[in-house]
């Protein structure tokens, strides 16, 4: 399990402070996919870095703490975030963002699949056993054996992908954070690499965290989401509950901005851009974009509330903190056929 | 006149890969046919995987690379061949470019206005300063943007959703009668694409304008295009009219695509078979989606598949149609 | 500001007061410094002479000035036009490709391959010592401007394949527009550093040659300066304020070059990442 625990992660620039996230809480479970979704620019790929432990100037955790539980020899034992990178590999991967450009180009992959093995036991194993062991694993997940022995620029993006996907997970870790794992990527291959991701956590029963800005993947693999907005979380909950009945208005508006084949009807995209993050207002952050916005949102910052089990919300008109009220009629999009 | 606006005609694009003693040929475009009529302004889509050659065709109609075999005519003029300046430029008024990556469409080290105003003197013909002030006005408007909010501005100061309106702003400025866009929104969020896409609808409707959509995503396709053509390894292995392809795919690959769209609604059951190594796939002697194919017989490893035209009009690259017999070209009833 | 290295600041100092030194030199110095026995000789150092005078009747420290003005401006002139020449081929192949590209990179390849020193001494001994500043300013920049060239290329030819020169085209830009507002932003930081590079190699180049006594004599230069040191035996007549001056001229104005050259490519380097 991992603890996110007001978690505000900034960044150092010569224009000033960005606060990529404030305040972030949330806890990650063992045996789940977890999506993060939002606009670029929303915090997620930098709370990823926090929860990876890869925290590097200009970035710090000016607040909050990140905790990973982990059974070693039979004990739980809870790992804080400057520790984590002693975990790399086994217990937690990251599939970091445009992964596709991070293999070396002049090295076989079978030789880059070597080396990064070096700090686990896995490598005590000898180079063939290894390397036999790799290609079973591969074929495992349907890469064509020959990829072993080519160079990244002789594979497509997608089979790069694949590869990187393969490589991440090899060791069998509990968490694995992939950061926008299909984006630019054409729709079949995306299809495949997601459904890959799913039967390994089926066959696995470990834990992935899938950050996405494209609702329909989420929609496709996860149980549980996490909506983001200008750094802060806007909206928690189980996968089909969130597609249901999205409380959040951002969330509404991310859910209707997407086309459907067959669907005849107007739709449109977001409009606005989220605020500053280098001076973010006081209120309610989407409140410039928001259909239900009042002059009390721009004051108050919401704060997550419980609206029903599992579900949290944002947002100070659907989930007002005083009144225990019951959820609002929810919006559920143009009138759709 | 009534005949043809954009005819590509048997147009192939082959590369010679692979080092000094074993080269292999690949036909990234294998003889694609493809045409657009005159008179109504049309959104023709070009639909497939990356690898498919669909980038290379655009590029192809774009000029920026020349065909190996065929010819590529538009409005009369053929862009086959090496062009000389004054062609170059008839052409540049007549057909434009919306590129993939907003962010790399524009030196980072100028005002994106530049190019704008570049495009209105060297190709709308503006005289003077106020000429071209007010055409790069009147593009900045017809896509939903403002000159304050554009004009002074370097690339990273916009979002890509903006930058990518700002680069359909440029290309619209000589009134240009096609429009060639290569994957325009598949680096924008995907809670921002209909923004751009309801633009090329805009276009369509308003300025008249054809556009050569190219994309891999279909439901945007779907939302957006009068024609459908759908792609794999070079091939076009259906094409005709979008709501006829999309909602009774008569190709397997067209069945395939639909189905991986990441809908909201409906879960993804079946497996899929991804596609092999590029290099591996090209080479096939028959179908090059018999690999895949969850209807494939032998005969379709073996021969090459007939171009089947249907009731409906529309083509198909395909055995299954004609009931897997070894046939020329043929019409069927669907 | 915090970006700046120490190292560029350094740099430019040293720089600055060898600059500094070559400015006065014209409106102080008397008449023509360079000319002999205008003074009594060898007197040592006093408030007259602030170096003292040398055995050819100069006064030292005006020499030396004088000396620093004609190697700067050797430096200046050969770095400038090497550059820019250079830059403008290199453009000019990486763009165009096909026969231009060949026949440029022929010319780049063949400049390289001669050896300059033995054609240097070749030309200085046809012209004997009287051959000017400027006929070695010419011959230094033919023989250095296929190195920027070289790199000016490369860098045109990785650029080329970028969206934006497509979209420059799709916009009507002619070639010449593209080359100098699309291409060549892109390699004004790296332009500058190898300007300045440049400048060392040249007065390196001016002042070996005139050690050996194959620059212009009659001009001064740092070089020249040493020349006649040597050939009036200064090191052994220990008339150190001669002879040492211009070799820690040369040997300073080197390292402050090179500190301005590495440092502003740091700084570069670092702003351009912020972008």
């Amino acid at each position: 399990m991992i603890r996110i625990k007001n978690v505000s992660a900034y960044y150092k620039t010569v224009q000033g402070t960005v606060k990529a996230t404030e305040d972030v809480s949330f806890e990650i479970f063992d045996n789940e996919i977890v999506g993060i979704a939002g606009e670029s620019g929303c915090g997620k790929t930098t709370l990823m870095k926090a929860i990876y432990g890869n925290v590097e100037s200009p970035m710090y955790i000016a607040n909050g703490s990140i905790e990973l539980e982990v059974e070693e020899f039979g004990e739980k034992k809870i790992i804080p975030n400057q520790e984590i990178h002693r975990y790399w590999w086994d217990h937690i991967s990251y599939i970091p963002q445009a992964s596709m450009s991070v293999l070396n180009p002049v090295v076989r992959i079978k030789d880059q699949f070597l080396d990064s093995y070096l700090r686990s036991e896995v490598r005590a194993l000898g180079k063939q056993a290894l390397l036999a062991r790799m290609a079973a694993y591969l074929q495992e997940l349907e890469l064509p054996p020959e990829v072993l022995n080519a160079y990244p620029h002789q594979l497509s993006g997608g089979m790069r992908q694949r590869v990187i996907v393969a490589l991440a997970t090899f060791v069998h870790p509990k968490f694995v954070l992939a950061d926008e794992p299909t984006t630019a990527l054409d729709v079949v291959v995306q299809r495949g690499i997601l459904t890959m991701l799913m039967n390994l956590q089926k066959q696995l029963q470990n834990t992935f965290v899938i950050v996405s800005h494209d609702m329909g993947v989420h929609y496709q693999i996860t149980n549980r989401m996490v909506i983001m907005y200008a750094g802060r979380v806007v909206e928690i909950a189980n996968t089909d509950v969130l597609f249901d009945r999205p409380q959040h208005p951002y969330t509404e508006m991310l859910i209707n901005a997407l086309p459907r084949v067959g669907d005849d009807h107007q739709r449109s995209g977001i409009g606005g851009r989220p605020p500053s993050l280098l001076n973010p207002p006081a209120g309610c952050r989407f409140a410039d974009r928001c259909y239900l916005a009042d002059a009390g949102c721009t004051q108050v910052q919401p704060e997550l509330v419980e609206v029903e089990p599992g579900h949290f919300v944002a947002c100070l008109k659907r989930a007002p903190e005083t009144a225990a009220s019951a959820p609002q009629s929810t919006w559920r999009g143009t009138a759709s056929a | 006149m009534n005949g043809k606006f954009l005819e590509i005609r048997n147009v192939s694009k082959i590369y010679r890969i692979g080092g000094l003693f074993r080269p292999t040929k690949i036909a990234a475009v294998d003889h694609v046919n493809l045409s657009l009529d005159q008179g109504k302004a049309q959104v023709l889509s070009l639909v497939g995987e990356s690898g498919s050659g669909k980038t290379t065709l655009a590029r192809m109609v774009l000029h920026l690379v020349q065909p190996t075999e065929g010819e590529i005519i538009i409005e009369g003029m053929s862009t086959g061949r090496r062009l000389n300046r004054s062609q170059m430029k008839t052409f540049r008024r007549r057909a434009q470019p919306i590129f993939q990556n907003p962010f790399e469409s524009f030196s980072s080290r100028k005002t994106v206005d530049t190019y704008l105003f570049e495009t209105a003197r060297n190709i709308l013909g503006a005289k003077t300063k106020a000429e071209a002030h007010r055409a790069v006005d009147e593009a900045l408007v017809s896509v939903g943007l403002s000159a304050e909010r554009v004009i002074g501005r370097y690339p990273n100061q916009f979002s890509g959703g903006e930058l990518q309106r700002v680069s359909v702003a440029r290309a619209m400025i000589p009134h240009p009668e096609l429009l060639v866009a290569d994957e325009p929104v598949s680096m924008i969020d995907a809670s921002m694409r209909m923004n751009v896409v309801n633009l090329f609808k805009t276009l369509r409707d308003e300025f008249k304008v054809n556009i050569l959509y190219i994309t891999h995503d279909l439901s945007t396709a779907y939302y957006v295009s009068d024609r459908i053509a759908i792609m794999y390894r070079g091939n076009i292995v259906e094409s005709g009219p979008s709501t006829a392809v999309l909602k009774q795919p008569a190709h397997p690959y067209t069945e395939l695509l639909l189905d991986s769209v990441a809908k909201i609604g409906e879960k993804w059951h079946d497996v899929v078979r991804l596609p092999d190594m590029e290099s591996k796939e090209y080479g096939y002697v028959g179908c090059k989606f018999a690999e895949r194919c969850p209807y494939v017989r032998d005969i379709c490893r073996k021969m090459k598949p007939p171009m089947v035209t249907t009731e409906d009009a529309r083509e198909v690259l395909c055995f299954k149609l004609v009931n897997y017999e070894n046939v020329e070209e043929q019409k069927v009833a669907t | 500001m915090h970006l700046v290295k120490p190292r560029l600041v350094v740099g430019l100092v040293i720089v600055g007061i060898f600059v500094f030194l070559g400015i006065i030199a014209p409106p102080f110095a008397p008449e023509n410094p360079t000319a002999w026995n205008t003074y009594f000789r060898n007197m040592p150092p006093s408030t007259l002479h602030i170096m003292g005078t040398n055995n050819l009747g100069q006064d030292i420290f005006w020499v030396l000035t004088w000396s620093i003005r004609n190697s700067l401006w050797i430096g200046l002139s050969v770095a400038a036009f090497a550059t820019i020449i250079g830059v403008l081929v290199g453009l000019l192949a990486g763009f165009l490709g096909g026969a231009a590209d060949r026949a440029l990179t022929l010319c780049m390849d063949v400049v390289i391959a001669v050896p300059s020193l033995p054609i240097l001494i070749l030309i200085s001994a046809l012209l004997g010592g009287n051959s000017s500043l400027a006929i070695i300013a010419v011959v230094l920049v033919f023989f250095n401007w296929p190195w920027p060239g070289r790199q000016a290329r490369a860098m045109t030819l990785s650029l080329r394949e970028r969206e934006f020169i497509n979209v420059a085209h799709a916009s009507g830009e002619n070639i010449g527009k593209i080359l100098i507002l699309e291409i060549l932003p892109f390699m004004l930081g790296w332009a500058l550093a190898n300007f300045i590079n440049t400048i060392l190699v040249a007065i390196a180049a001016e002042s070996g040659l005139a050690i050996i006594g194959l620059s212009s004599l009659k001009e001064a230069t740092l070089g020249t300066m040493i020349y006649w040191a040597m050939q009036h035996q200064a090191l052994l007549l220990e008339q150190w304020l001669w002879i040492l001056p211009p070799i820690f001229a040369i040997m300073l104005l080197f390292i402050g070059l090179f500190l301005v050259s590495t440092g502003w490519s740091d700084y570069f380097a670092t702003r351009r990442g912020r972008q």
